[in-house]
């Protein structure tokens, strides 16, 4: 097999281009750092994020609240960390589901060929132009808004990029040689999907997923904006950014610590996702 | 001429498509517009529900809904007594298309030459500065950037209304808010294809040809390199619906987005609809206008097709 010969050498050269572009890698520490801190809230954040204290409403930053209280006396960097927590996970899921639908969506749409397959795509088109958020908006109105049906909404309607590339990919291996000598040896769809078709999609599919999660995280933070998200007493970076721009004249602690978050999780899910589309995918990254 | 003719019908079954999927999802909202806190008695309900066609059984409900439509009925609107769908949305709809176009005006006046003028010097200063202020327009969302101007522009140096509408002022600070979002995405586009076009054969021809820089510049490589910019118009168009939702409820415009939210919260079924076949028919109009306007200005996309 020559194949893994090929991989490790592309992934190796990929890793040390990586590593040069700087923005990317300070991306991904601060990444990581971030999520981190939030997903060990439970255990390292300095108060509960529920926990009242109404003698201490509406303070600014403290030495005992580091981004001061909100009008219930609640901590700030307490409730930010448990909405990190919100915001992360939402965006992970709901681009797994993304990723998911992309990947079985494009491969099938390479695999049947012919008019169907243009069909399919032309469906991926005429979707794309609607307006997203809008449905977004309508599921949770019907379908409640618990955290399962938020996770599928937002990734039901983000699939549609991820399933244009990876079609494309797929019609490429698909003519490639050793994708035609494994059928010729009778290699099983399912057994080339899996040998041949995967690890060739997977640098693809990271530079993809990393792109998927901002604007993921965007739609939930979005829909949450409007009330129609996570509800209390849970919270979002979305809903404490909704929260402070209701009381940002009194308060303008409230709006920024959550929107500077917020803010910067973004451009470091984008810096690092140029970085890794540059670093494993030139061709893409000269479009 | 055929592909337009092709491409106006294809738009006719999209639309039935979102009519039907959004009058199902609509319908299965829980809560009726008639419950109330105190429950009406059963006979009124259902004289009611006979008066709005709400008794029949919903593909009847959909086939009547559809065929109103045709003749450009929307039907009732059940929060707002006396008036239609159509009323409530014609009273709302010209505030969003002019705050939409604004908007837009703004994107495209300060995306596009922001973009060229970081394409005419790469690496520079004059690329770089404006650059970064781009992502950081990507990565912050209308919702947070509204809030802000408002804090800075309204309440801290009071130059500008907080909210409210009536005058072109107010059209300020919304505006500027949709328009400044969208201007980001739009100067990295247009830098980005300039940079790819003007290392083009075809440029370097013209200027061997000693044709003056400026003319190479604007005649030669801004008219191929717009046209990716071009087609960007109609998902931009639809990143200004939804930043108008946030944006006319932060700035208290009286438009087609507030409609929506409320209409929504206040679970009007035949609102919804009638809203949503709006934004979805004006974004497939405009995303054929974008395509259309891509093969005017190149005529090898258009014999492609």
């Amino acid at each position: 097999m020559s194949e893994p010969v090929v991989e490790s050498f592309a992934s190796e050269s990929g890793w040390q281009r990586f590593r040069k572009d700087r923005a990317a890698v300070w991306s991904g520490w601060f990444l990581v750092s971030v999520a981190a801190v939030c997903f060990l809230s439970p255990w390292i954040s300095p108060y509960p994020y529920m926990e009242q204290n109404l003698a201490h409403s509406a303070m600014g930053p403290s030495s005992a609240h580091w981004l001061g209280t909100d009008l219930l006396g609640r901590d700030v960097l307490s409730r930010l960390l448990q909405g990190g927590m919100i915001s992360l996970f939402v965006g992970l899921i709901a681009t797994a589901v993304a990723l998911a639908a992309g990947i079985c969506y494009g491969v099938l749409a390479a695999e049947v060929g012919g008019r169907a397959e243009d069909a399919m795509m032309r469906f991926v088109d005429i979707v794309g132009t609607l307006p997203l958020t809008l449905i977004v908006i309508l599921c949770t109105v019907v379908f409640g808004q618990n955290m399962p049906m938020i996770f599928l909404a937002v990734g039901g309607v983000s699939w549609l990029t991820m399933a244009r590339i990876i079609r494309n990919q797929t019609r490429e291996l698909k003519a490639s040689q050793f994708v035609q000598a494994a059928e010729s040896l009778g290699q099983s769809r399912w057994g080339i999907f899996r040998r041949h078709y995967l690890p060739n999609l997977a640098g693809t599919i990271a530079v993809c997923a990393t792109l998927t999660v901002p604007g993921v995280m965007l739609l939930e933070a979005f829909v949450s904006f409007l009330g129609l998200g996570v509800k209390a007493p849970m919270t979002s970076w979305g809903l404490m950014i909704k929260e402070g721009a209701d009381i940002m004249e009194e308060c303008p602690w409230l709006l920024i610590s959550p929107s500077a978050v917020f803010a910067l999780t973004l451009l470091s899910l984008n810096f690092l996702g140029d970085g890794l589309r540059d670093a494993f995918d030139p061709r893409s990254s000269r479009k | 001429m055929a592909y337009v003719l092709r491409r106006l019908l294809e738009i006719i079954p999209v639309l039935l498509v979102v009519v039907a999927a959004t009058f199902f999802l609509a319908h299965a909202v829980p809560g009726g517009p008639f419950d109330k806190d105190r429950p009406m008695p059963a006979e009124v309900k259902a004289r009611l529900e006979k008066y709005y066609g709400l008794d029949k059984p919903l593909p009847v409900q959909l086939g009547n809904y559809v065929v109103n439509l045709a003749k450009g009925d929307l039907g009732p609107s059940i929060k707002y007594p006396g008036w239609s769908v159509r009323e409530v949305i014609g009273s709302r709809i010209g505030v969003s298309i002019s705050l939409g176009l604004v908007a837009l005006l703004v994107a495209v006046l300060i995306g596009v030459p922001v973009g060229v003028l970081a394409a005419s010097r790469p690496n520079s200063w004059l690329d770089r500065i404006p650059m970064g202020f781009t992502l950081v327009g990507i990565c912050v969302p209308s919702f947070v950037l509204g809030p802000i101007f408002a804090l800075v522009f309204a309440l801290g140096l009071g130059w500008l209304p907080p909210c409210g509408w009536g005058s072109p002022i107010h059209y300020v600070l919304p505006a500027c808010t949709l328009g400044l979002i969208t201007a980001a995405p739009l100067a990295r586009l247009t830098r980005g294809s300039l940079m790819e076009v003007r290392s083009l054969d075809y440029v370097r021809t013209a200027r061997a040809k000693g044709v003056p820089p400026l003319r190479v510049w604007f005649v030669h490589a801004l008219r191929n390199a717009l046209l990716p910019v071009v087609t960007y118009l109609g998902p931009a168009a639809a990143g200004l619906v939804s930043g108008s939702f946030v944006i006319e409820s932060l700035f208290d415009v009286p438009g087609l987005g507030r409609l929506f939210v409320t209409a929504i919260i206040n679970r009007d079924v035949m609102l919804i609809l009638g809203t949503t076949i709006i934004y979805a028919a004006a974004l497939l109009f405009l995303n054929l206008a974008a395509d259309l306007a891509n093969a005017a200005l190149n005529p090898k996309v258009a014999r492609d097709r």
